[in-house]
């Protein structure tokens, strides 16, 4: 046991360290691949290609981005819309989550409901846009809604779906072991939809930060036309196109594409570690 | 009343139709079988005759529609109740393995006694440990059964059962998906650990070998509607080991079952279902 124990030491010694180069190597392709993006973008803008030659190159959207990041606005307008997606892809799960599973677990439940969602599921967020400036007494929650219902159907149908797929197997299993009908909601079908509603919260969040974007510029920035980039990402990039910035449009571009990205590695970090058993796969 | 110890399962003169979509399909008709307790009973017979049917009707899958299914004294199903409650005096083991992907090994196999209240997990979890380790588990209960190969699977699923103290193991092809050398192990695993345990294991099989080697009887099934065309006495003692494949008298046996297994799959085959 002795001489088992740095043997054994030594293997997941040289396995992190595999790991470890394995990560290694993938960030540097990320970094290759962004540096590569940026390279032809430049090259393309000054050589005046079709298509990307009108668009200002990364150097002169830098030049624009520095001081922006000192800039309070630009942060609120992050902050802003932040708050937004947060706001409506929480609610989303709060309730898309216990419907979805209600649907799957009870028939006369689905029955009742799954009718009038799908009639509203194709319905694209933003034509909710006017009836919801009418219905909400401030742009602020008629934005909130917006956002909300970007994520909520698909959250929905992720529960629904993966729910419904469980292998029969495991429930008669659970039931010949003795589980109640509690129990088998617990202990199969929520850790059996856990995957999907990750799959859900993923797809859900990239679609609010689509909606929060547009519903900003539709609705002027929930108010906050005061400070030039208070309104949230949406807002910063309809002013800066009204002001003839285009690099800073470019900017408002970037930005949410990388406050998109954070959000979704972190669901997906969070998805890793509330999954364990799919790690293996 | 027969009532001869534990775990005897007697179907008698069960009817199962599926009606579903108004096309009713007799899966089993007029089938009693008796299998003694502490008894391994082997189920063969053609694809699609309704083995798995009968096994369901025994667990409490489903219901049938005539008929009756008793364990010892207890009436499971039959006049006035037309589907058994599950339990876990009798649990299965499917060919394709229900263990939880999101469970632990161990989680799993304490699964049983967790949820019927009967012990804390944590008493769970140690009575888990020493059956797995009984069983040569030892070092998988961290795992996800998605980690380990399909063997040690089914070996932790069948351990998972025998957490519930059954009297009565129904196995659905366990071991079907297996590659043989895999299964001729499984099969002296199980037998140990029926030597240990004296369950009543219902066994439901497509290989005849695995059928004898392991049986004391073997009941072999018409094509569907299902029910016993014959009943083979493996007249070959316990304990056994792998020498029995070898001898005189199970390779009569085989002969036995084979062509009797033949001609229901020939009438199978020509009623136009899967040949077996
Ligand atoms: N839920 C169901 N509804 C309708 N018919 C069914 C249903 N389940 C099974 N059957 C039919 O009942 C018959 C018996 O099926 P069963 O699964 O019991 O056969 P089996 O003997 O276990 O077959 P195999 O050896 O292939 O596992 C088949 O003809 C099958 O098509
Ligand atoms: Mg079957």
């Amino acid at each position: 046991m002795s001489a088992a124990a740095p043997a054994a030491a030594l293997a997941t010694g040289r396995t992190r360290g595999r790991e470890g180069s394995a990560l290694a190597r993938r960030v540097r392709r990320a970094v290759v691949s962004v540096v590569v993006f940026v390279l032809l973008w430049e090259l393309g803008s000054r050589l005046k290609w079709p298509w990307v030659g009108d668009a200002p190159p990364p150097s002169a959207v830098l030049k624009v981005w520095l001081p922006l990041l000192t800039d309070p606005g630009y942060w609120y307008s992050w902050y802003q819309s932040s708050r937004r997606v947060l706001t409506g892809f929480l609610f989303a799960q709060l309730i898309g989550i216990p419907l979805g599973l209600a649907m799957a677990t009870n028939r006369v439940f689905n029955d009742l409901t799954f009718p009038v969602f799908e009639v509203l599921r194709p319905i694209p967020p933003l034509a909710w846009v006017p009836a919801a400036i009418i219905f909400w007494p401030t742009q602020e929650s008629s934005i909130a809604f917006v956002t909300f219902l970007g994520a909520f159907f698909v959250v929905v149908i992720n529960v629904l779906g993966g729910a419904k797929s469980i292998d029969v197997r495991y429930f008669q299993s659970a039931y010949s072991m003795g589980a109640t009908k509690w129990d088998v909601f617990r202990r199969i079908i929520l850790p059996a939809t856990l995957p999907s509603i990750f799959v859900g919260a993923a797809v859900g969040m990239g679609i609010t930060w689509e909606v929060v974007v547009a519903a900003e510029m539709i609705s002027g920035g929930g108010g906050a036309i005061q400070s030039s980039a208070g309104g949230g990402l949406g807002f910063f990039i309809w002013n800066s196109y009204i002001g003839f910035s285009y690099p800073q449009i470019v900017v408002g571009m970037i930005s949410i594409g990388i406050a998109g990205y954070i959000s979704s590695s972190i669901i997906r970090a969070v998805g890793v570690v509330c999954t364990p058993w799919l790690r293996t796969r | 009343m027969l009532a001869n110890g534990k775990g005897a399962i007697r179907i008698e003169h069960v009817d199962k139709v599926y009606d579903a979509a108004g096309a009713p399909v007799q899966a089993i008709s007029d089938c009693s079988l008796d299998i003694r307790a502490g008894e391994i009973c082997m189920i063969v017979g053609p694809s699609g005759c309704g083995k798995t049917t009968l096994l369901n009707a025994v667990a409490g899958f489903h219901d049938i529609t005539g008929g009756s299914i008793w364990l010892d004294d207890e009436m499971l199903c039959g006049p006035g109740k037309p589907q058994a409650q599950p339990g876990p005096d009798r649990v299965v083991v499917f060919q394709n393995g229900a263990l939880f992907p999101w469970k632990t090994n161990l989680e799993n196999v304490a699964f049983g006694p967790v949820v019927q209240g009967r012990m804390s997990k944590a008493a769970a979890r140690e009575k888990a440990r020493e059956l797995m380790a009984m069983a040569g588990l030892s070092g998988t209960e961290n795992s996800y059964p998605g980690e380990i190969s399909s063997g040690v699977r089914r070996r932790v699923e069948i351990v998972r059962a025998l957490m519930n103290d059954p009297k009565v193991l129904l196995l659905d092809e366990p071991f079907r998906a297996l590659d043989s050398l895999t299964k001729s192990v499984m099969h002296e695993a199980l037998l140990e650990i029926y030597y240990k345990n004296k369950v009543t294991i219902f066994f439901i099989t497509h290989d005849l070998e695995e059928a004898i080697f392991l049986g004391q009887r073997v009941a072999i099934m018409t094509t569907r509607p299902c029910k016993p065309k014959k009943v083979l006495d493996v007249d070959i003692p316990h304990p056994r080991d792998y020498s029995v494949l070898t001898s005189r008298r199970f390779r009569e046996l085989m002969e036995e079952t084979v062509h009797a297994v033949h001609e229901e799959a020939v009438k199978a085959f020509e009623a136009g279902e899967k040949e077996m």
